[in-house]
């Protein structure tokens, strides 16, 4: 009865600790099993990304509705081109949609934000947003002031 | 006068290559040459009851408040900037790739390493070893080994638990009392966290430190001087080797994992 008890407490121990590392995998580091099924693709260039990063998430209106999959440099338009992975429930994109990259919070994470248009056609699978505002880096803002001071 | 310092420092010096290799052959003698692992199976159960199971109340404790004070600190120094939303990626990358081994590292060497060795110890004053082997029982097999196996094992279980509890304690400090939305915490966290990077290099350092305790534990108690004097500082020495071995392996394995040295 002893050495059952004391089989049972290890058992339920070595339970907990592979809990923990799933509950690690899944809930912290957000590792999904299989991606998301019966997303779709758009794309946006931009021609400037700033600390735009893998999986950063893609929102309209503050509410996420994808991710960004990859990020890679279109060699002739010298742009960064940004593949976004929207899902699927969110059919309603309109054609004419702008893209910016917005930071959330003064050292927060950079996001992409959709702002939606007023066309009635939908993007689709593959589609390309046009519209598209850069990251605001810091660095171009203080060097804009500080050009306007002097010029002053 | 100094040719005695001299020999002094020679002989010292020649201990502790001795000492080395002692340890060494203990490793060698219990894992390495003769594995039985099937037989081992009801010892080694025995051994993770007492190294793992019993440790966890510790381990959740002290993970738990841990998790609290990361999230109420980082709470009150994220806020001054405006980015609290940010201390749940403060909390789990600091709780992943350090708290987490190296606090579950000290408190196992602690609770865990400390007893090995004064039991180990023991038997050895108690001639239990020398009587085991008069009877044709290995000592390395059937003491040092399941106890080496248990501590492998044990470490980096430990110390997942001690990270999903303390990233657990943090979301009820920052989420239920401080009032960061739970959104922001999981997600910021979630964006941040790589499983590759930050898990699973966790849990290799886990697994390191978790071989260097039970293996300092396991030569002190191994090698003592079978007297109650001896035993009680082969105890300390276990609890203040293995805490330094921890510390400094750290370093060298946070600069291999994240660092570009």
């Amino acid at each position: 009865m002893r050495i059952r008890t004391v089989e049972i407490s290890v058992g339920i121990f070595m339970l907990l600790g592979f809990v923990a590392l799933i509950l690690l995998a899944l809930n912290v580091s957000g590792l999904t099993l299989k991606p998301k099924a019966g997303g779709y693709t758009l794309y946006a260039s931009f021609e400037n990304i700033g600390g735009l990063t893998q999986r950063a998430k893609v929102s309209m209106s503050g509410v996420q509705i994808g991710e960004v999959r990859s990020i890679r440099l279109d060699p002739q338009m010298l742009m960064a081109e940004v593949e976004m992975s929207i899902f699927a429930d969110v059919d309603f994109i309109s054609a004419d949609s702008s893209a910016m990259i917005l930071t959330s919070g003064l050292l927060g994470q950079q996001y992409i934000g959709i702002v939606p248009g007023g066309d009635m056609d939908v993007l689709g699978d593959g589609d390309f947003i046009f519209n598209t505002q850069s990251a605001l880096v810091l660095e171009d803002l203080v060097g804009k002031f500080l050009m306007n001071q002097v010029s002053e | 006068m100094i040719l005695d310092n001299i020999q002094r420092l020679g002989h010292r010096t020649l201990s502790k290559c001795a000492a080395f290799g002692r340890s060494g052959q203990i490793l060698f003698q219990s894992i390495v040459a003769r594995p039985a692992p099937m037989m081992m199976l009801p010892l080694l159960i025995k051994q993770i009851y007492f190294i793992g199971v019993l440790s966890l109340v510790i381990i959740v404790v002290s993970g738990a408040f841990i998790g609290m004070v990361l999230g109420l600190q980082g709470y009150t120094i994220l806020v001054d900037y405006g980015s609290e939303q940010a201390v749940g990626q403060m909390v789990a990358l600091s709780l992943l790739r350090e708290l987490a081994p190296v606090v579950t590292a000290l408190l196992f060497a602690g609770r865990a390493g400390s007893a090995l060795t004064a039991e180990i110890g023991l038997m050895k004053a108690t001639e239990q070893l020398a009587s085991l082997e008069m009877i044709g029982v290995d000592p390395y097999r059937r003491i040092i080994a399941p106890r080496l196996y248990a501590g492998f094992i044990c470490m980096p279980l430990l110390s997942m638990i001690f990270a999903v509890v303390g990233i657990w304690g943090a979301a009820v400090v920052a989420v239920d009392w401080l009032g960061i939305y739970s959104g922001a915490y999981w997600a910021n966290m979630q964006q941040a966290v790589d499983f590759r990077e930050d898990v699973i290099n966790g849990l290799i350092k886990a697994v390191v430190f978790g071989f260097i305790v039970t293996w300092i534990a396991v030569y002190q108690g191994y090698d003592c001087v079978p007297t109650s004097e001896g035993i009680s500082q082969a105890t300390t020495r276990t609890v203040v080797y293995a805490s330094l071995a921890v510390l400094g392996f750290d370093f060298v394995l946070t600069a291999l994992m994240f660092g570009d040295l």
